[in-house]
């Protein structure tokens, strides 16, 4: 049971100073989960940290590879524009 | 004038000065709050902070343009060790280095180790620096005590309403005691913990700036209202940023067609909120991780790769340091840039709006050498249209923040007001004098100047 980092990241650096395990490494550049330390934050907080302060749209995703912030759910909606 | 801050009367000055003049120690020597300061002193801002704990509209955290220059953004992230080194290696090339900033590219607060862990490293390298922070204030006040202790002496906060409606539709969410919280819950938040964070520092004795974007149609009358309660919580000073909102930055404002003040909004808002507190003109929204003195951005010459290769002696650098700090206090060691308007090389031969070209020279009342030829677009089609509102004429100004004087032949009225209004003499007494006569004439002036408020201070 883990989450994991997309390519829709955007190198913020967020995840990573709130994980209460440690889990989040900038690996190359790239920021990634280790399946072995994600616990979800289960019995830490009743959300997942990194989802929860992460700006970018299905960055983070659950292992069946639903994103924690779909489109939509964090930007305000504009009139007229289109999904990207 | 030792410090003059603003173009507006304040008579609600926190620093108990009638004419907007600001005698506060720590206003006058920081170069960007501080219209003579800023040629006198250098400041480097540290990209050690990249993360962040709310979301603005009108700031997008994906986009890092080279060509870009607006906060938040950044070329490359720092760790603490690598700043403190680069704050070594800026200090040894330029000793004028007075003020090291955090100021992003997320929230120095939202990174708290890595900001207290760089202004500790740099606090004990170089003790004569200045520190400063800034932030969206959500994370600050559970730090005020430990900011004193480290000797931080500027905070500046972004606030840019009391209305919790406001908010909402300028935050579209935060990150708060491990949750995201949205819409009116995150606004109310934000807002109280602005405030909680501005009544901690002013009561520890730290500096505070209170930095508001204006944002045109949505909190045009809640900037003087927010002056006014700064202004009772002994906030030191406000600076209206009008908002840069490009579409092509990508920021909700931006695609959303939010359209940025005009010149006159801004001056009338500036107005209204300096009947409570000073207010400052002559902000650049420098990028995070600026270099240098204001208004020249020498970012590049110490990034990460060509900090390796350096070989630094901590000891000499603190020492030298301490040294040209303590003799540009006491107004010495100083030198400025002026720009001339010459199309000959030798004489002031040109009118400020058809120079092609600016020369600029650095003098220090000595001696008297050209370090730059600046082209411009000259601004001026004709004597008929000296430029009272063309837009080329901001541009220019802004070519020019790091001088201290400009010597033409002639300045129009709109083009003097806005030198000076940027904190750069026009001087057209020298026309067709020598330029380096007329130079070393100047900045032996500005020279005399600085030697006086000194006295004067003292
Ligand atoms: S879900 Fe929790 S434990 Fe897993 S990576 Fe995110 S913050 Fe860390
Ligand atoms: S918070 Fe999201 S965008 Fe930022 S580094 Fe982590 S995964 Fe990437």
């Amino acid at each position: 049971m883990a989450l994991s980092i997309t390519d829709r990241c955007i190198d913020c650096w967020a995840c990573m100073t709130v994980c209460p395990n440690a889990a989040i490494a900038h690996v190359e550049g790239l920021f990634v989960i280790d399946p072995q330390r994600c616990t979800e934050c289960l019995g830490d907080y009743a959300a997942p940290q990194c989802a929860s302060i992460c700006p970018a749209e299905g960055a983070i995703e659950n292992e069946w590879g639903e994103a924690l912030n779909p489109p939509g759910s964090l930007t305000p909606a504009i009139a007229g524009a289109k999904e990207s | 004038m030792s410090a003059q801050i603003l173009p507006f009367a304040s008579p609600a000055s926190a620093c108990g000065s009638s004419h907007g003049e600001c005698h506060d120690p720590r206003v006058a020597d920081h170069p960007c709050y501080s219209k003579d300061a800023h040629h006198k002193y250098a400041r480097l801002h540290l990209p050690v902070a990249p993360a962040c704990n709310i979301q603005c509209n009108y700031c997008n955290r994906k986009y890092d343009c080279s060509n870009e220059s607006r906060p938040g953004v950044v070329s490359e992230v720092l760790s603490p060790e690598e700043a403190a080194r680069k704050v070594l290696a800026v200090a040894d090339a330029i000793p004028q280095l007075s003020v090291v900033g955090i100021a992003g590219p997320g929230d120095a607060f939202a990174n708290w180790p890595r900001t207290s862990a760089t202004l500790r490293a740099v606090k004990k390298m170089l003790p004569a620096l200045k520190l400063c922070l800034s932030s969206n204030g959500l994370n600050v006040a559970p730090h005020v005590g430990e900011l004193a202790e480290l000797g931080v002496d500027h905070v500046t906060l972004t606030i840019n309403t009391l209305e919790p409606e406001i908010a909402a539709r300028i935050y579209p969410w935060v990150f708060w005691e491990h949750k995201r919280w949205r819409g009116l819950e995150a606004a109310e938040i934000l807002i109280r913990e602005q405030w909680r964070a501005a009544a901690a520092l002013t009561a520890a004795g730290v500096l505070v700036k209170i930095n508001s974007v204006y944002i045109p149609g949505l909190n045009d009358d809640e900037l003087p209202k927010i002056s006014a309660k700064a202004a009772g919580m002994g906030v030191a000073i406000h600076n209206i940023m009008p908002l840069i909102s490009d579409p092509a930055h990508g920021t909700h404002f931006g695609l959303s067609g939010q359209r940025a003040p005009s010149e006159e909004e801004i001056e009338s808002v500036r107005a209204r909120c300096a009947a409570h507190l000073p207010q400052m003109g002559h902000c650049h929204q420098c990028r995070a991780d600026a270099v240098g003195m204001l208004g020249e951005d020498r970012g590049a010459e110490f990034a990460r790769e060509h900090l390796d290769s350096l070989t630094l002696d901590a000891q000499a650098i603190a020492a030298r340091h301490a040294a040209v700090q303590a003799s540009l206090k006491a107004g010495g060691g100083q030198s400025w840039k002026i720009a001339v308007a010459s199309a000959d090389g030798q004489r002031i031969d040109q009118h400020f709006g058809h120079a092609e070209a600016f020369r600029i020279y650095e003098s220090d009342g000595q001696s008297v050498k050209l370090v730059a030829l600046r082209r411009t677009a000259a601004y001026c089609q004709g004597p008929s249209d000296c430029g009272d509102d063309d837009a080329a004429l901001p541009k220019l100004v802004q070519s020019l923040a790091d001088c201290a004087a400009i010597l033409a032949v002639r300045i129009g009225h709109a083009p003097w007001k806005k030198l000076e209004q940027a904190g750069i003499q026009p001087v057209v007494e020298h026309a067709f004098a020598s330029i380096e006569a007329s130079v070393l004439a100047v900045a032996q002036k500005l020279l005399e100047q600085v030697q006086e408020a000194h006295t004067k201070r003292a």
